[in-house]
């Protein structure tokens, strides 16, 4: 099933200033997201479901007491945790590492911004963000889901064949592609020897 | 008053706050963003400005008042009021602040003190502009929301 573009995404925004958390709410609705903010960054992880000093989520059902959280916008500069601190927790955590983080500062500082872009922010907002910066969201969610699904995809028709035939896919040469068979087939192996397993 | 003239004196003053350089912007952002479904949008953002600002201005004239002057804590201030400032499109204060930031950053406490006047002078100019837009703001939505019946 492809992913509906009209879907409503839900947005979590961390700024210590009760300014910019109205203005930020205000810019995400107009542009139809839902939205949670958050004063700090210890109530962003929280709200993601991951105490401090957790590296992965506890093993509770989604529908508990954690939210589905497609997209995280943080401002850098708070007192305690930064938001650079804040992408790095959340990019070591094997359950929250591929939500898209998005930094806002109101300082160019380029050092910062290549600091927040190594450690995976998808991408940096120089403050005061506007309605026109909504539109670059969406693709960063959209382009995690899309990956999400596709890799899906292929596993569910994997399980049905062993042999991963390369010649299905003439168009594709290059390098990547073969890179993800390559892993798609030793998930697959480890998944039929987990399972003969439990046939006994 | 009609409320046609209620409507345009609201303009006017609003037009007169870009002219003069008071707004830029980003104030027009805010315009874009209030609407039917958040009338009172700029209201609020309005008043939280306005209550920061006089916190800050009381604090930093308590801070350059000492014998010795903790810059770090005035930077932060300072920082925090250009931000408020640059969220709301208050030109002239933001400008004042990054003036004000340069003589933190040379401990300077003469310019400080020059400095923070000249913020004082600035917010005081637009708080009163901002309580007449906020007044006419009212009123004309008063009218609005009778006419609806």
């Amino acid at each position: 099933m492809a992913v509906d573009a009209e879907a409503q995404f839900h947005v979590l925004a961390v700024d210590d200033s009760l300014l910019d958390r109205k203005l930020i709410e205000r810019l995400l609705k107009t542009s139809s997201f839902q939205v949670t903010t958050v004063d700090s960054g210890s109530k962003a992880l929280e709200v993601l479901g991951l105490k401090e000093d957790q590296t992965s989520t506890p093993a509770l059902s989604p529908e508990h007491n954690e939210i589905e959280v497609n997209l995280v916008i943080t401002d850098y500069c708070m007192p305690g945790m930064t938001g650079y601190d804040l992408l790095k927790k959340i990019k070591e955590s094997s359950s929250l590492k591929d939500i898209p983080v998005v930094i806002m500062s109101s300082e160019n500082v380029p050092s910062r911004i290549n600091r927040c872009l190594e450690e995976g922010a998808e991408e940096f907002f120089l403050k005061p963000v506007q309605l026109s910066d909504m539109r670059r969201l969406r693709p960063h969610i959209l382009k995690g889901k899309h990956k999400e699904q596709q890799l899906h995809q292929e596993e569910n028709s994997n399980t049905n064949h062993i042999i991963i035939s390369s010649s299905n896919n003439n168009n594709m040469s290059n390098k990547r592609k073969a890179m993800d068979e390559e892993v798609l087939s030793e998930r697959t192996r480890l998944r039929f020897s987990s399972s003969s397993l439990n046939v006994i | 008053m009609s409320l046609m003239a209620l409507r345009e004196q609201l303009n006017g003053l609003v037009n007169s706050m870009f002219l003069e350089g008071l707004l830029d912007d980003q104030f027009e952002q805010l315009q874009m963003l209030q609407d039917e479904s958040s009338p009172g949008f700029i209201a609020e953002l309005i008043t939280l400005f306005c209550g920061d600002s006089e916190r800050i201005l009381a604090e930093l004239t308590k801070l350059l008042d000492q014998a010795v002057v903790d810059y770090q804590k005035v930077d932060a201030f300072v920082h925090q009021l250009k931000g408020s400032s640059s969220s709301v499109g208050a030109q002239h204060v933001k400008l004042a602040c990054v003036q004000f930031r340069q003589f933190c950053e040379e401990h300077n406490k003469e310019g400080c003190l020059r400095a923070l006047n000249v913020v004082k002078h600035e917010y005081y100019l637009l708080r009163g502009k901002f309580d007449t837009m906020l007044q006419l703001e009212q009123r004309i939505q008063a009218y609005e929301s009778k006419q609806q019946i």
